[in-house]
């Protein structure tokens, strides 16, 4: 059976007051070529929610239309709305830095700004100004803490964030963004480029982070979203195929598309 | 056949042809930019050096004193003929003499002969008679070479004293005198204060002018010089190889301090140094933030369509429009355009007489600021092109607006390519001379525009410039020969210019580079 056909894909529902995400009816292309088609689901408040589904089903580009980043491309047409606690975030009157600030992102490549590891935690700090030396050393201390990685740096935070491994780059994008004090935090396949052990570091940090922030978790490794996300939401071409709590889903799918793909029995 | 016979060699391996043809284009363009270099730096530095004075005796007895500068066969297989340098322009009437070689008789090197580098007249090479006052009546009596060069010697270096004395007080007392004069003309202390200063002067020019060496010929030709007009004296056969050495020295050191004289044929180049740096310089002030601006916008700002493309596609062609032509626009819109508006607003009073209406420091280095600007352009767009996306994104996803991300992101990163552009610019500017001809530069600019008037740097004043110093002294001299080592001088410090400016620019793109660490991802 072909996902084009499900009309009604099975979902859960959340009560609208305990979402944070509330997306209806999305559709986005980027120029004549469409990424989502008539998305709708919400994303509870403080959980870990997973997107997973093969290479090209949209996920990423779902992830990145929660906090505008598809603004930047001139090609991309979008379709539906998203409510971020109530809010349209595509409304005339919602400004995108301020969105941003709010909703975090962490990318698959780590990507620390090429200055000193302080610099870089403090960098949205100095963006919203208004802090004294002290108040951001404490913010700087507590978001490296945050973000498992205060031990490992705070002799040397002088020197160049590129000087860090891979595992403790991405930690310290965390931090970075975990500065800001955001009350979402979106991970697009945050542990891809790391090694086993780093990526363990950073699944128990989303874990330790869920009771304050609601984190969106996009990953092509099942085990990973199987391991720590609360709800996963499996995508295939562009269409929500289906979307449960995680230990449904991957003990219980209720339809064989999904069970196939959760098996390993289609790529 | 087996795997293993398989990756085995079945015939040798000629991987030569490509190899050889390669690293000889490599060995040839060395060898052809040391000979350069080695060709400007023998020419040019050795000009510097004394060389020895040969006596000359020829067959018919004439007798004649030169410096022996080459040496060519006789075009019918006559034998050779030998070319020296004989000096003494106001006794002979030239300075060069075309000797057949089996015709020289007897050649000696006395160590009595000097030669005098005079203002007027070129070198005098001879013997010195007496130093004398001037008054005094010829009395050919007993001559004391060796009393008379010690005497010579020792009034050169008063002389050097009352010049830098003259100098002094030109430079701190009479010209800021008349300056207050041109303000306050009824001011009557400065009026008698600038007198009796302009006296002064009188007085020590008259005290130089007081003695005078009686000089002669080999031919015998005896005759008065005064003094103040000898700039340098020597005796190359009775020096020492240290004392060359030191000649040497002090010879390179003139060049580089020093203005030029007789018709830049002679003396230094230091007005040119200066113009060629401080132009090179102004320009990079301009085309760094007009390039940096304009190669923003394009990668940054614009929308990446057609109009973007074809804007890129023209302004890398800019950077192949001939250099002649930008001089040509720089002429007709800085110069006459802009520069003649200017006067007609503000310096009215000068008319018709023009203060920006006509070439200077400021239109020139703006006329190489655009000649350059595609360069850098270019060089800051790769640059750009360069930072991954997910940089500018994660300042955005940080809450960065799209200005605070391109400042505190994009612009760090890209300044190495900045840099990089500037260093090409740099290296284009400092040797570009055509267009200069006509927006400003000038054959000859006894001041430099930098100097204690207000407002310090003159913008408006004509300089010199190193590449049209070359030309200059190559074509227009009345006597190209002698001024031959002087154009290869001065091409070899073009070229030793351009490279301290480029090792600057260098030096500072590795300096702002390690801040950074820009070495990962």
């Amino acid at each position: 059976m072909g996902i084009e056909g499900m009309v009604n894909p099975p979902v859960i529902d959340f009560p609208r007051e305990a979402s944070c995400f509330d997306i209806a009816g999305l559709s986005l292309a980027y120029g004549d070529t469409p990424a989502l088609e008539g998305l709708t689901l919400r994303v509870p408040r403080h959980r870990v929610t997973a997107f997973i589904g093969p290479s090209g089903c949209g996920k990423s580009t779902l992830l990145r239309a929660l906090n505008r980043l598809h603004d930047l491309d001139e090609t991309v047409t979008q379709r539906g709305t998203i409510r971020f606690e109530g809010q349209d975030i595509h409304a005339p009157e919602v400004a995108v830095d301020e969105l941003r600030r709010q909703v975090g992102m962490v990318f698959q490549m780590p990507n620390p700004f090429p200055m000193s590891i302080y610099d870089n935690v403090a960098f949205g700090l100095r963006l919203q100004g208004g802090l004294t030396r002290r108040q951001r050393d404490d913010v700087v201390e507590w978001a490296l803490g945050a973000a498992a990685l205060w031990d490992e740096v705070k002799d040397r935070l002088g020197d160049s964030a590129w000087s860090l491994s891979g595992g403790q780059q991405q930690r310290l994008v965390i931090a970075r963004t975990l500065a800001v004090k955001p009350s979402v935090l979106l991970l697009d396949e945050p542990a891809s480029a790391l090694d086993p052990i780093s990526t363990l570091k950073i699944e128990d940090l989303i874990r330790s982070l869920k009771g304050q922030l609601t984190l969106v978790l996009v990953t092509h490794n099942m085990q990973q979203a199987a391991r720590v996300s609360d709800y996963t939401a499996f995508l295939q071409q562009g269409r929500l195929v289906e979307y449960a709590p995680t230990d449904t889903l991957f003990t219980n799918p209720r339809l064989a598309h999904t069970e196939n793909y959760i098996t390993g029995r289609i790529a | 056949m087996t795997l293993a016979e398989r990756i085995r060699r079945s015939r040798p391996v000629n991987e030569g042809a490509g190899a050889w043809l390669a690293a000889g284009s490599v060995a040839l363009s060395l060898l052809m930019l040391g000979g350069l270099l080695l060709l400007i730096a023998v020419r040019g530095l050795g000009h510097f050096w004394p060389a020895s004075v040969a006596l000359v005796e020829l067959e018919d007895g004439r007798q004649l004193a030169g410096q022996a500068v080459r040496e060519l066969p006789l075009p019918d297989g006559q034998g050779r003929e030998r070319l020296y340098f004989t000096g003494n322009r106001d006794l002979d009437g030239g300075v060069w003499a075309w000797l057949p070689v089996e015709e020289i008789a007897a050649q000696r090197h006395p160590a009595d002969l000097v030669v005098l580098e005079r203002q007027r007249w070129g070198d005098f090479i001879g013997r010195l008679v007496a130093v004398e006052p001037r008054e005094t009546e010829d009395a050919p009596g007993q001559s004391d070479p060796e009393g008379a060069w010690m005497q010579l010697q020792a009034r050169l270096a008063e002389l050097e004293t009352l010049r830098e004395a003259r100098e002094t007080l030109e430079r701190e007392t009479i010209r800021p005198l008349a300056r207050r004069l041109e303000d306050d003309p009824d001011n009557v202390e400065a009026r008698q204060a600038l007198e009796a200063a302009t006296a002064r002067v009188t007085r020590q020019t008259a005290a130089m002018e007081e003695t005078t060496l009686v000089l002669e010929s080999v031919a015998g030709d005896r005759f008065r010089q005064p003094l103040d007009a000898v700039l340098a004296a020597s005796r190359p056969n009775a020096m020492s190889t240290g004392e060359k050495l030191g000649a040497w020295t002090q010879g390179v050191w003139r060049f580089l301090s020093e203005g030029p004289r007789a018709a830049n044929s002679a003396g230094g180049v230091w007005p040119a140094i200066f113009g060629t740096v401080l132009m090179v310089m102004l320009m990079s002030l301009l085309v760094t933030p007009f390039g940096v601006l304009a190669a923003f916008y394009l990668n940054e700002v614009a929308h990446q369509g057609r109009l973007t493309r074809l804007v890129r596609i023209a302004v890398r062609n800019l950077a192949g429009v001939p250099s002649i032509v930008y001089g040509v626009f720089g002429l007709g819109v800085f110069v006459y355009g802009i520069g003649g508006t200017l006067d007609d607003w503000f310096f009215g009073d000068s008319l018709p007489s023009p203060t920006f209406g006509t070439g200077g420091l400021l239109w020139a280095s703006l006329t190489l600021a655009l000649l350059t600007l595609p360069v850098v352009i270019v060089a800051t767009e790769e640059g750009l092109a360069r930072i991954p996306d997910h940089q500018r994104e994660g300042a955005l996803a940080l809450g960065a607006t799209r200005l605070e991300m391109l400042t505190r992101v994009v612009l760090p990163m890209a300044v190495p390519a900045m840099l990089t552009g500037v260093i090409l610019a740099v290296a284009r500017a400092a040797g570009e001379v055509a267009p200069l001809m006509l927006v400003g530069v000038a054959k000859l600019a006894p001041q430099i525009p930098v100097d204690g008037d207000f407002p310090f740097l003159h913008l408006d004043r004509k300089f010199m410039h190193l590449g049209y110093h070359v030309y200059d002294t190559a074509f227009h001299g009345d006597d190209v020969q002698a001024a031959m080592p002087l154009v290869f001088a001065t091409a070899l410090l073009l070229v030793l210019v351009i490279l301290v400016l480029n090792l600057t620019a260098i030096f500072l793109r590795h300096h702002v580079g390690s801040r950074h660490a820009m070495t990962a991802p």
